[in-house]
Order: C-alpha cells, then sequence, then structure tokens
C-alpha cells in the first residue's frame, strides 16, 4: 500500500530516471537523421559555406547511375548469402552443442564457437587475408586435397571476392545466431519432446516438427536483426576487399563511405545514406510489429 | 528398434547412447578447431619469422618462438598510444553508458507511466538506425563541436551506440528481480534511487557485468567513426592503428599478427572472465526461486 501511495504522489519520477537516456539519445539521433536528409537536398555540403539547394537532383544523378545500381545488387547478394549462413551455420552448431553431452563440455565448446564474434572487424579481415592469399593455407589445402591445381587469389579475383567475403562474414556473423537459437532451445518445452519420441520420431522429424514451430518466433526475429544489421555493415567488407576487386564487392555502405571520405562528394555520399536509411526502416518496421507484441 | 520410451533402459541402448555421445564429441571437436583455426593460425603466424609465413608445408606449431614482432610492436610507442586510447574511450563509455543506461532501465522496468511504450520502441529502434548512415552528419555535428580529433568526440559518439543496449540488457535484468524486494526497501525508508543502488544493483551484478563488458566490446573494437573522426596519430585507437599498419607495413605478418593478437587480448580476457558470470551468476545471486 505505502509503495502505491507514494508512486502516485511521485509521479514525475519515471520521467527524471529516464531523462539522461532519452534526451541523449534523442538529440543525437534525430539532429543528425535531419542533417542527412538536409545534405541530400544540396549541393558541395561540407565542402563549401554555402551549398545550393537541388532538390532531388542528387536522387536523379543517383538512380541513373550505373555504380549505384551495382553496389546495391552486391548489397542484396551479401546480405542474403551472410544471413543464410549464420542461420545455417548457427542453427547446426547451436543443435550440436544442445546434444546430450556433458555440461562442462558443453560450456567449453560454446566459448569456443563463440569467439569469431569478440574480434574487431580489422583482425578478422586480416586473418582471412593470410589463410584466402595465393600462397596461403586454404589454397594449400584445396591443391593437396587435388580439388585446385592452382592457387586461387580468392579476394583478388572479381569472380571469386563475393564467395570468399560471404565466407568471411558467415565466420564472422553465425555466434550471434548460435547464441540466440541455444537460449531459444531451452525455453522448448521438455514434453513436446517426450511425446514426438513416444510417436517414434527421429531427430530431423523432431526438429521440423517441434523445434523449428516452436523457435519461430525467435528465428524471424533474430533474422531481422541480423538482416538490418549486415545490409549497413561498412569494417568487415572495407577491410577484407575495399569494396573491390574493382568494384566487384561494392556494397552500398563502402559506396557511402568512398563518396564522402575519398571523393568528398559529401551531398552524393548522403543521398546514397538517405538510401540505405530508408530500406532499413522498412525492415526496422517488420522488427518492431514482432518485437512490440512481446512489450 | 526397441521402443525408448516404454521399456526402460537396456544395455544395449546404453551402448547406444554411449556411441551416439562420442559421434558427437567427435563432430564437435572437428568443427570448433576448424572454427577456432583462424585464430590459432593467426597466434602461429605472429611466432613465425616473416620468411616462414607462408612456408610449405604449413605449421601450425613453429620448431621455435620467434618473438621478434612481439618485441617490435611492444617497444614502438605509437602502438602504446593506441592502447591507451582504446582504454580511455572504452571505460569512459562503458561508464556512462552504464549509468546513465541502468537509471532508465529502472525507469522502464518499475515505473508504468505515459508514454512508456513508445519510450521503449523508441531506445530499441535506436539500435536499427544505420551507422554509415549517421556517419556523415556525425562528423559534421562533431567537427562543428570542435571535437573532431579529440577522443571525446568518439566516446560521446560510441554513448550513443551503447545506451540503447545498456538500456535493453539492463532493463531484462532489472525485470528478473521480484517487486516484493522493492516495496521491502521502500517500507523501511528507501527513497526510489536508494531502492535501485542498494538494494537492486548489488542483486543485478552479474547482469551488470555483462552489460559493462558487451559495452566496452562495442567501443574498443568500433572501427569507422574512429577512422573518420580522427586524423592525427595521438587519436587513433587501436582497430585504426592496426588497419593503418598494413599499408605502413606491408607483409610483415609476423608483427600484424602480434599487434593483432595483442590488440584481441583485452576483449579476448573479459570475454572469458564474463562467460563465468552470465552462467553462474543469475541464480548465485538470489534471483531465482
Amino acid at each position: 500500500m505505502t509503495s502505491t501511495i507514494r508512486q502516485m504522489t511521485t509521479k514525475g519520477t519515471p520521467y527524471f530516471f529516464l531523462l539522461p537516456g532519452l534526451v541523449i539519445l534523442g538529440a543525437l539521433l534525430s539532429v543528425p537523421l535531419y542533417k542527412v536528409v538536409e545534405y541530400s537536398l544540396y549541393d558541395n555540403v561540407i565542402v563549401e559555406r554555402n551549398p545550393t539547394y537541388v532538390g532531388l537532383a542528387n536522387y536523379q544523378t543517383l538512380l541513373t547511375d550505373p555504380g549505384y545500381w551495382s553496389a546495391g545488387l552486391n548489397t542484396l547478394l551479401f546480405t542474403v548469402g551472410s544471413v543464410l549462413g549464420h542461420m545455417v551455420v548457427g542453427i547446426g552448431l547451436a543443435l550440436l552443442v544442445n546434444a546430450d553431452i556433458a555440461p562442462r563440455a558443453r560450456t567449453f565448446f560454446r566459448s569456443m564457437l563463440v569467439l569469431p564474434w569478440i574480434f574487431t572487424a580489422v583482425v578478422v579481415a586480416l586473418n582471412w587475408q593470410l589463410l584466402l592469399n595465393p600462397f596461403g593455407l586454404i589454397n594449400y589445402i584445396l591443391q593437396w586435397m587435388g580439388l585446385t591445381t592452382e592457387p586461387l587469389d580468392w579476394l583478388g579475383d572479381p569472380n571469386l571476392a563475393m564467395w570468399s567475403l560471404l565466407l568471411i562474414s558467415t565466420w564472422r556473423g553465425y555466434p550471434f545466431i548460435m547464441v540466440s537459437f541455444l537460449s531459444g532451445l531451452q525455453t522448448v518445452p521438455r514434453e513436446l519432446y517426450e511425446a514426438a519420441e513416444i510417436d517414434g520420431a527421429g531427430f530431423w522429424s523432431k526438429f521440423w516438427h517441434v523445434t523449428l514451430p516452436q523457435l519461430k518466433p525467435v528465428i524471424y526475429g533474430v533474422a531481422l536483426l541480423d538482416l538490418i544489421w549486415t545490409f549497413q555493415l561498412f569494417p568487415l567488407v572495407w577491410l577484407s576487399t575495399g569494396g573491390g576487386p574493382g568494384r566487384a564487392t561494392e556494397v552500398l555502405s563502402t559506396l557511402t563511405f568512398r563518396l564522402a571520405f575519398v571523393d568528398f562528394q559529401f551531398s552524393q555520399a548522403a543521398t546514397v545514406a538517405v538510401s540505405i536509411l530508408i530500406i532499413s526502416a522498412a525492415f526496422t518496421l517488420l522488427y518492431l510489429r514482432n518485437e512490440a507484441r512481446r512489450l | 528398434m526397441a521402443d525408448v520410451a516404454t521399456q526402460g533402459r537396456t544395455i544395449n541402448e546404453d551402448r547406444q547412447r554411449r556411441w551416439r555421445q562420442a559421434g558427437i564429441y567427435i563432430a564437435l571437436t572437428v568443427v570448433t578447431f576448424i572454427m577456432v583455426f583462424p585464430i590459432l593460425w593467426m597466434i602461429s603466424v605472429s611466432l613465425k619469422p616473416t620468411t616462414e609465413t607462408f612456408s610449405l608445408p604449413p605449421r601450425l606449431l613453429p620448431d621455435s618462438f620467434h618473438w621478434g614482432g612481439y618485441a617490435k610492436v611492444l617497444t614502438d610507442p605509437k602502438f602504446r598510444t593506441f592502447l591507451i586510447n582504446s582504454y580511455v574511450v572504452g571505460l569512459a563509455v562503458t561508464a556512462l553508458s552504464l549509468v546513465i543506461g541502468t537509471l532508465a532501465a529502472f525507469g522502464f522496468s518499475r515505473y508504468r507511466f505515459f508514454g512508456d511504450r513508445v519510450a521503449k520502441l523508441f531506445v530499441i529502434t535506436t539500435q536499427m538506425v544505420p551507422t554509415i548512415t549517421l556517419l556523415i552528419p556525425y562528423f559534421g555535428v562533431i567537427v562543428f563541436l570542435g571535437l573532431y580529433d579529440t577522443l571525446w568526440g568518439l566516446i560521446l559518439t560510441y554513448l550513443t551506440f551503447a545506451l540503447p543496449y545498456s538500456i535493453v540488457m539492463m532493463n531484462g535484468y532489472l525485470d528478473t528481480i521480484p517487486k516484493d524486494f522493492d516495496e521491502a526497501a521502500t517500507i523501511d525508508g528507501c527513497t526510489p534511487l536508494g531502492v535501485l543502488v542498494r538494494v537492486l544493483l548489488p542483486v543485478a551484478l552479474p547482469g551488470i557485468i555483462s552489460t559493462a563488458v558487451y559495452t566496452f566490446l562495442l567501443a574498443w573494437n568500433e572501427f569507422l567513426f574512429a577512422l573518420a573522426l580522427t586524423r592525427s596519430m595521438d587519436m587513433r585507437t587501436v582497430p585504426v592503428g592496426i588497419s593503418m599498419m598494413v599499408g605502413e607495413f606491408g607483409l610483415k605478418w609476423d608483427k600484424m599478427m602480434a599487434f593483432s593478437v595483442i590488440g584481441s587480448l583485452p576483449v579476448l580476457i573479459l570475454f572469458m572472465l564474463v562467460q563465468r558470470f552470465v552462467v553462474g551468476g543469475l541464480s548465485a545471486g538470489g534471483v531465482k526461486g
């Protein structure tokens, strides 16, 4: 009783607690978001003191630029390929780690398998540049196994670079899915598996008819989150291939960075950045609809 | 095939189970080795002279350890600057984000108020805003504030990225603590802030630690803004430092990998520590049951 009275008399209290956080987030997100849209409507922002208003001209230039469309296509390939890779490897490993083994062994394997996720992107990129080098270990193993006769330039060949990037991205990103799926697995009621076993269900049958349907909301949410993050990913791509060779792995985020900090075309860069924002906003709405149900 | 559910365990089934377990262990060991291999290889290359980086057949364990790469890195004052910068930024962001985030999480967890759902959705939404979209306006804002090429610029930027995670994570941990704790303390005369600091925080310690480690990891590993918002060698952080070494030292793989190993150690150690906390933490803290 006392606490309810106290809460009623101190109606302002929650706002007092939330204020610092919400003010910082609000100011440091809404101002820049407003600014980036504004930049995209002007010419020569940042480099010139008095930029000229050009309306939607930057967008027109962008939409007729084949470089933009090829970066868009690469982004689509990279995002879909990465998310698929994360899902397959992440879910597979979660099932393996969750199998009938000693709890200590499980903790050990789980910690080891999460490792790719904690390194900074530069280190990840360097590690794979070393492994995928024409004289590197992966080429050595492939030749030793007789799968290839000559060393391949995995990151330097325009036909292979995107595949190599997907390999790197899969390695880097699967732990997030694995951990989420693993904690989701703990919430599936045991009775469901027992009932399925009585019906004579094997491993796959249990996976398809119990695990997947039970974890559908988890998978959906996590996949959307992964998609939103991968779609705008910059460091891993920039540091692994730099968008190259040529523009073979140029994605929208690396295009934005190149336009801004290499070519100093800040208006064009802002325009690409806004297009990224619009697409991720669409996926964010889907994600929020899913989250709002849980709040 | 015997019917498992109705007939209890026979010796035959026990043997089957043991074979299956052995199979799982073998599969896990092989897969884990493959997944961890790039990290092992990094350490291996950091301990070989560059003449042996690509020598055939490749060997994970060199004949003799070559510490030259580490020696060159550790005696380089530039490297020390990168490390110090990363620590300053990482610790400052962690501290600020933890304090501000915990306060907000407490508000979300313990009060129902006008606009609470909208505010919560707003916080979640901020996690989704593409950082690359923010880059150009941030550049403008940070230059405008006179924070370009300072660590303060990075701290402010990372705080914005880290805060939503701190709020969401701490909110989750605080939600697991029963409200009876608060009520008892309130009856004893605690103010709301007192409830948070004296009652909830000690119980939520494992949550605080994992949130702190996650925030630190985020700040320590960030690359894009560290690259764009600083210019001088004195303000560079570890990730940017490593990436610049690639240009400067070209194919000195021993040195680059030694640098990478040293630069990854703080997060690696922190992560290993927090694993234990997450596992044993919540139940040991008296939250459950």
